[in-house]
């Protein structure tokens, strides 16, 4: 019986079917718990106030976030040093106090059988700030330049409309101080470099000195007056604050400038809830980064990771589909090609980070060294691209990837039919004009598919990276409204560098980990989006360039 | 002259060759000459000593069992053989009196006065009307009158204006064999070569298709030397006016088309003939 179910090959059937599903449990099991634990963090959470009696004996009240519960033996607890009453497993929760300015932690782990008289206030506040982590209190009077202009029932709509002005305000600086005054020290950068370029061509001319002279004036005159809108907006920013009781019962001072959002989560239904945890996702996609990038958002981040791919296939395909066509089309076939194939073929294997390396002495030490003498020689001793930058971020990935844009693109045309070919040459095209007018088009969704699997190598490699060009925070994007607009010298900031930074690096651990997921979510998400922009490009390709099916 | 004869498209043997010449061979204006021409594949050599007159304005069929060559020699009179890696070519092909293996001659430009017309057919995967402008735009030529003009015309020709003028702008790949067969066609005619090869360009196509190749064939053949090459002797009865019959890469006889068939001078040529037909 057995014996024969193993010759029907129906067991066959069954492995390399069961091979497929855990490949696919494994993938989307992946999926959903960075989704899950990324996700979950912004949802904004009911607040708890308890009494809870401390080690010492003390009973102080707490307010915070309970973020995660797990049960441990007592044994272990005790052998820890905490005294317990039971003898039984033991739950306790890891509870967000906030309040980082005052605590000095903002996370803590309380034991359940500790804690009485939990509630959750309705008036309790929890509340974003731009420094020092969230905040959470009763909200007891808002005030204007010090004094009360609000009180109980009445504080918490003029917090909310005080707050939005601020936030307001604080757009305006924004854009005043990156974009404005970033704009007039380009400005006055490039000014500088330009007097320095005549001084080292000795170049005197009076009339070129005075031109750079006087558009410097300009600058400064915008400069000046853009100072004097910044002074005042500060001022504005700075007229109201609230004034807050902690769980200890002090009370604070927080100025309305310094808030980001202020909710009260046990008061919000579930619409509201959605709204605001909506809001909150907006945020951590096109906001810039915050506090050692443990708060706020990822934009550059993504911009960076999105900017340096497009740059890498820029540079990738044509040099790969140049070399393919050399190798398949002109290069003679024999021991010399298949050696060129075998070393191309191993050159895809190799370790990422030696790419990253010789990235750094070659791409940057050295040609960009080079560049900078010739190009550059009046922003000496700093350099322009004798330092990693996204350029060439691009070009060591580029160089990384071009192995499998050759094999895709050789695999392309050695698919062409020999008749489309024999086609061409027999109307008097020469070889070369086959290969643009014909041949090349439709190897095109070879080549894409190339550049899709280019494109999720790309994506997803830090190493090399963090040797030319990424780093943790970059002041300025890559692409700005300045000219030349795209800044190929600059650093920039990577989803997956990001990952690596907030992971390891980060001071405050219990804040950074649902970033880590969050971001993880949103790095495979940016690749799945790249690689669907591809595959919807191959597959209009494939349609146009359907091959002869006869 | 041939061209006053009534075509006829039953298969008729009685009625052989409707386009045969009556005028002789040596009677004809030479349009190429193949002169002691071998060819060889690597070490295997795949033509021997081929001497032939190819006339002007006239169809001349090559015939012969698979492998005899008969493909090789058409390939070698628009040099497509060069695309092969291995090949040996000596001797010379005369086009109007030029050797076209001469270091001189530039490849492209020959073709372009030797089109060729493929077994299978293969147009290019784009429109009708790109797939004939295509040896146009080779040649740099941009104004779309002219282009509009010369694709129009060479669709006319190759008798299949009427079935595609409302599509020309859609891709040559959604048409019928036989239609992309005709496109091929008026794509090697859109740029008025002198010589056009056709290397069985019906095997691939059903009766009707076939038919209409071969009546095409013989409205071609006021303008163009016409070389074709068929495994199908019926075809080449009726369509040619001179026949090559080949064996083993050897010519074993030339002549025209009626006496070939009907009394052909050599035993080669006539077991091969009644063999096909016994």
């Amino acid at each position: 019986m057995i014996r024969h179910w193993f010759q029907s090959g129906r067991p066959w059937i069954w492995f390399t079917a069961s091979a497929v599903s855990i490949s696919m449990i494994l993938v989307f099991g992946l999926l959903l718990l960075i989704a899950s634990r990324g996700l979950g963090h912004f949802w904004p959470s009911d607040v708890v106030e308890f009494q809870y009696t401390e080690q010492d004996g003390s009973t102080p009240v707490l307010i915070g976030e309970i973020k995660e519960g797990e049960e441990v033996t007592a044994a272990r607890l005790r052998d820890a040093g905490v005294t317990l009453a039971s003898d039984d497993v033991v739950t306790r929760y890891l509870v967000k106090i906030g309040n980082r300015d005052i605590y000095g932690q903002d996370f803590r782990w309380v034991l359940e059988p500790n804690m009485r008289d939990v509630r959750k206030p309705e008036d309790l506040v929890a509340v974003e700030r731009w420094e020092w982590g969230n905040f959470y209190g009763y909200l007891l009077a808002v005030n204007e330049q010090g004094a009360v202009v609000a009180e109980g029932e009445a504080a918490w709509p003029a917090l909310q409309e005080r707050i939005s002005r601020a936030s307001d305000i604080q757009a305006e600086i924004q854009k005043l101080e990156k974009s404005e005054i970033g704009a007039i020290n380009y400005g006055m950068e490039r000014i500088r470099l330009a007097k320095r370029r005549l001084e080292l061509d000795n170049d005197t001319d009076p009339l070129k000195l005075a031109q750079l002279e006087e558009e410097r004036a300009e600058l400064q005159a915008e400069y000046s007056v853009l100072q004097k809108r910044l002074a005042e907006l500060y001022q504005h920013i700075n007229r109201d604050s609230m004034t807050m009781r902690i769980a200890d019962g002090r009370e604070v001072e927080i100025p309305l400038a310094k808030v980001v959002h202020a909710y009260r989560p046990n008061a919000m239904s579930l619409s509201d809830k959605i709204g605001f945890y909506i809001v909150k996702m907006g945020d951590f996609v096109s906001d810039d980064p915050r506090e050692a990038n443990t708060e706020g958002g990822i934009f550059p981040a993504i911009f960076g990771t999105v900017l340096m791919v497009i740059i890498m296939s820029i540079m990738v395909v044509p040099f790969g589909v140049v070399a393919a066509i050399y190798l398949r089309e002109y290069a003679k076939q024999g021991p010399v090609t298949r050696l060129i194939r075998i070393a191309v073929n191993n050159l895809a294997g190799v370790p990422s980070i030696v790419y990253g390396v010789f990235g750094l002495g070659f791409f940057v030490y050295f040609l960009g060294g080079n560049i900078d003498q010739l190009f550059f020689p009046e922003a000496a001793p700093a350099p322009t691209f004798g330092t990693p930058g996204i350029m060439w971020a691009s070009l060591t990935l580029a160089l990384l990837t071009v192995p499998v844009v050759i094999v895709a693109t050789e695999e392309g045309l050695s698919r062409i039919p020999k008749a489309i070919r024999e086609g061409s040459l027999a109307l008097g095209a020469t070889k070369a004009e086959t290969l643009w007018r014909t041949v090349l088009p439709m190897a095109s969704p070879a080549i894409m598919t190339g550049l899709i699997l280019a494109i999720a190598r790309a994506a997803g490699e830090v190493a090399p990276l963090m040797l030319v060009g990424v780093v943790k925070l970059a002041p300025s994007l890559p692409l700005d409204g300045n000219y030349p607009f795209l800044h190929l010298d600059r650093k920039f900031m990577h989803l997956g560098f990001h990952i690596y930074d907030v992971g390891f690096q980060s001071p405050n651990v219990e804040a950074a980990r649902p970033l880590v997921y969050a971001t993880a979510l949103l790095l495979v998400l940016v690749i799945v989006a790249l690689n669907l922009a591809a595959i919807a490009i191959r597959n209009r390709l494939r349609e146009k360039f359907r091959a002869l099916e006869n | 002259m041939s061209s006053s004869t009534t075509p006829t498209h039953a298969i008729d043997m009685d009625n052989i060759s409707r386009g045969a010449a009556t005028s002789q061979l040596e009677d004809e204006t030479p349009c190429l000459e193949v002169k002691n021409l071998n060819l060889f594949y690597g070490e295997k050599q795949a033509l021997h000593g081929v001497d032939m007159i190819i006339p002007k304005k006239r169809v001349t069929a090559y015939i012969g069992p698979s492998g005899c060559g008969k493909s090789t020699l058409l390939r070698c009179i628009n040099r497509m053989n060069d695309l092969v890696d291995s090949v040996r070519i000596e001797g010379e092909i005369l086009l109007d009196g030029q050797d076209i293996y001469h270091k001189s001659v530039n490849v492209a430009d020959l073709r372009r006065r030797v089109g060729m017309v493929f077994q299978k057919p293969n147009p290019f995967p784009k429109t009708i009307y790109e797939n004939v402008a295509y040896g146009l735009r080779l040649q740099g030529i941009k104004d779309r009158r002219r282009i509009d003009e010369v694709v129009e015309k060479a669709l006319k020709g190759a008798a299949l204006w009427d079935e595609v003028k409302d599509r020309l702008h859609e891709s040559a790949l959604g048409l019928s064999g036989g239609q992309q067969q005709r496109v091929v066609i008026a794509r090697a005619i859109a740029i008025e070569p002198e010589v056009l090869l056709l290397d069985e360009p019906a095997s691939a196509l059903d009766p009707i298709s076939t038919l209409k190749i071969e009546e095409l064939i013989y409205e071609l053949k006021d303008k163009y030397t016409i070389v074709i090459v068929t495994h199908n002797m019926q075809q080449a009865a009726r369509v040619s006016d001179y026949t090559a019959f080949m064996y083993m890469g050897n010519l074993i006889e030339f002549g025209d088309t009626k006496t070939l068939f009907t009394n052909p001078r050599e035993k080669q040529t006539e077991d091969y003939i009644t063999g096909r037909y016994g």
